[in-house]
């Protein structure tokens, strides 16, 4: 068994991974597409398409609305109908893109064939330039854009670029079926992304409830002959896949509070975004789709599957037979720090990872009884912080006490909700108090100013 | 599907509850509770059927006439409390005596605190101690055993041990007189109260706690370790006057107190380091009271005064920060 992992805290959830055994297949086409235009951690997109305008697949639609923002580009050929608000999965309007599909027409340039290109171009800053067009942004959850995280600021260095292939949430299983599909592409796309941040090693962790993943990336790597590429099984644990965790397991180094990973000479990528990566340098092709795990054990037909971005939920439900008689909640992410779905109109987005229907009985939460003082919360808090607490801080709106003791650290991974036997709704307090303290730190700054 | 449920995340739960943690420290306390049947017959399982039935019906009653709360006897907490106030008595108190103690425990140590979570002394402590200072004689005296097997009535060892040295004569000379040794107090034919006899059968509950992952084993290894540093340095200095560490480690209370009082959630520190200083602070005390106190045994009084300083604790000793110094 290996030792590599965290070294605060942590849950042990059962991995319920029931699509692992399903390959990713294609979706149809659905008759209209809904493209978003935040998507991405940062600006807003700039619409330069009209109504009216044909468009093809991969075609810019729309332009980063500044340094921290991304391309975004359509995921199918059609005509623009409509760029309006739209109802996002939480409800909130969002300015989208409205596509009618008319066949599959790609445009020039994208290589769709799946030959596999494995000679990396040699310019560093051409392979960043080709990132930046085709709009790839972190696929592992957080969507900042990619070619933002390669570019770090002067004076930093970067030791080691990690892969993050843990996917330590349950039940979902789309990086696992891409690297066993796409195994040979993830890994040009780490030797891309090592060759970028200046030939520093790179480590591709996968946990091992994933062995077959694990042997089939040891075997592509000598197949290809890579040198400076390794695979580190990691012992399971939640939330094993986050950015800080991660840095932790695979490089004993602690990224402090408030400091980004290239601090400690990390850059850490996900698996789909580095099948990003590849396609964007090595096959001029933009993000147009994206994996997506649809999966519970209350759903008929568990799959994995490729799915254009812009695709209606509903279209991909009823594709696979419909919301379940017994479904209270649907979930766009992981059971643990994935979002309830409150419309199903709503489309997907470049970092849509899975679709989890959840039973009354799975998921409704026990009514709240008084802290036992156990300290599991404490124990399960992988920042090493006290969510009870912040819990009571957070109610009695002590804010300097809360920003004394950490609450900023806090990863929202939802470690210490799960593991309360009293069912104290601790990070919903504390999520909240968060942002309260943000703007007290804010106002604060501003008037110092 | 009718509508959707939407709530923030996590949207699952390790399905731990305070009900199912309880009923763990229950199935824990089932071994010693046997043993003690075993030892002391059905008087025993009286005694411990008053206990928990006063315990429960009392939280129950007070909850729904004097608070007006929803009832927390769900929870199972008052059973845990009422098995280890029934532990902690001679087989042979009276019952109203008991029932007392009941009063105490959950009355006035739990619920005037604010019931489960919020009481500063462990309940069942509380209620013993309340019981040994104001019922001294019923709680000193052991009558003729009842149970299958033939345990030794008399004196506790502790007991036995204070009462010769205040006699003047030495530890060994006690211990051979009474005919002491390590295998019978391990296997429980010695005099006490039900908790203090079956070392055995509390030690296997304890190892399926830490196993069940209830409770972390650092507060009992740290009260284990000190009563042995602190016996050892007695010990070594004049063996006539004070008793050796296996024999305080074995006698009295402190395998019950350690496993199962000390390790109360509610009232022990969170934090590791918060755990370990406050079993050194249990078993130096513990030791201070049986070696130069007026009782022969230490352990409730000990765990109680720790208990009051847990808030402290959990303020100095907290978890290293993730990325901080």
């Amino acid at each position: 068994m290996s030792k590599h992992t965290f070294s605060i805290g942590g849950v042990h959830p059962h991995d319920s991974k029931i699509s692992r055994e399903c390959a990713i297949e294609k979706l149809p086409l659905a008759p209209t597409v809904y493209i978003q235009l935040s998507q991405h951690i940062g600006a807003p997109a700039k619409p330069v398409v009209a109504v009216g305008d044909k468009v093809k697949v991969g075609q810019v639609i729309a332009e980063p609305g500044g340094f921290v923002s991304a391309f975004i580009h359509s995921s199918v050929s059609g005509t623009v109908k409509s760029i309006a608000p739209r109802a996002d999965l939480a409800g909130n309007p969002q300015m989208c893109i409205e596509i009618a599909v008319e066949g599959d027409d790609w445009a020039d340039g994208i290589d769709t064939s799946d030959t596999l290109i494995t000679d990396i171009p040699e310019d560093n800053k051409a392979i960043i330039e080709k990132i930046r067009l085709g709009g790839v942004v972190g696929l592992g959850g957080a969507t900042f854009p990619t070619h933002v995280k390669l570019s770090p600021p002067p004076g930093s260095k970067c030791d080691r670029v990690i892969i993050n292939g843990c996917e330590c949430e349950p039940y979902l299983t789309s990086d696992f079926r891409t690297l066993l599909e796409k195994g040979e592409q993830v890994v040009v796309g780490a030797a891309i992304l090592r060759q970028v941040m200046g030939n520093v090693p790179c480590t591709i962790a996968i946990e091992e409830n994933k062995p077959e993943a694990i042997a089939h990336i040891n075997e592509v790597i000598g197949k290809l002959g890579y040198k400076g590429i390794d695979v580190m099984p990691m012992k399971m644990r939640y939330p094993q896949g986050g950015e800080k965790q991660l840095i932790d397991a695979v490089m004993h180094r602690q990224v402090g509070s408030g400091a980004l990973p290239i601090s400690v000479g990390a850059v850490v990528q996900n698996v789909a975004t580095a099948l990003a990566v590849y396609d964007a340098v090595q096959k001029n092709k933009p993000i147009v789709d994206n994996s997506v795990t649809v999966t519970g054990e209350c759903f008929p037909r568990q799959a994995n599957l490729l799915v254009r971005v812009g695709t209606p939920l509903r279209y991909i439900i009823d594709y696979l037979g419909g919301v379940p008689e017994n479904a209270v909640k649907v979930i766009s992410g992981g059971p643990m720090m994935g979002r309830a779905v409150a419309n199903l109109d709503a489309a997907t987005l470049k970092g849509t990872g899975a679709l989890l229907f959840l039973t009354a009985e799975q998921t409704l939460r026990a009514p709240e009884t008084n802290c036992i003082r156990c300290g599991k919360c404490a124990d399960a808090c992988p920042m090493g912080l006290e969510p009870f607490l912040l819990n009571r801080l957070a109610k009695a709106d002590k804010l300097e006490d809360l920003e004394k003791n950490a609450v900023q650290d806090c990863i929202e991974c939802g470690c210490c909700l799960y593991s309360c036997p009293a069912h104290i709704p601790l990070l919903d307090n504390i999520r909240m108090a968060k942002g309260a303290v943000l703007g007290a730190i804010r106002a604060r700054a501003a008037a110092k100013k | 599907m009718s509508t959707l449920t939407v709530s923030p995340s996590p949207h699952i739960h390790s399905k731990d509850s305070t009900m199912s943690l309880m009923r763990d420290v229950v199935i824990a306390l089932v071994p010693a509770v046997i043993c003690s049947f075993v030892f002391y017959g059905w008087r025993e399982i009286l005694l411990m059927l008053v206990s928990v039935a006063s315990c429960v019906c009392l939280e129950w009653a007070v909850t729904k006439y004097m608070l007006k709360q929803p009832s927390t006897i769900g929870d199972l907490s008052a059973v845990v409390t009422g098995i280890l106030l029934g532990l902690n008595l001679p087989y042979s108190t009276p019952l109203w005596v008991v029932f007392i103690g009941a009063v105490v425990a959950i009355c006035v140590a739990k619920l005037t605190f604010g019931g489960i979570g919020q009481n500063i002394w462990n309940p069942a402590l509380v209620g013993r101690v309340f019981l040994l200072v104001s019922f001294p004689t019923y709680m000193t005296t052991w009558g003729a055993p009842q149970g299958v097997v033939d345990a030794v009535s008399g004196p506790t060892p502790l007991g036995a041990i204070q009462e010769g040295l205040m006699q003047g004569a030495s530890v060994q000379d006690i211990m051979a007189e009474h005919g002491y040794s390590y295998s019978s107090m391990l296997f429980a034919n010695l005099g006490g109260s039900a908790g203090e006899v079956c070392a055995l059968a509390l030690l296997a509950g304890f190892v399926y706690l830490c196993v069940r992952k209830v409770i972390k084993p650092w507060i009992t290894l740290s009260i284990f370790a000190t009563v042995a540093v602190t016996a050892l340095i007695f010990w070594g200095i004049n063996p006539a006057r004070f008793t050796d560490p296996l024999f305080n480690l074995l006698s009295g209370g402190l395998i019950l107190g350690a496993c199962f009082m000390a390790t109360d959630y509610v009232t022990s520190p969170m934090s590791v380091w918060g755990g370990v200083v406050f079993g050194i602070g249990i078993g130096f005390l513990t030791m201070m009271i049986r070696y130069f106190g007026s009782y022969p045994e230490g352990v409730s009084f000990a765990i109680l005064i720790m208990n009051s300083v847990v808030p402290l604790l959990n303020m100095w000793f907290k978890q290293k920060k993730f990325g901080r110094k």
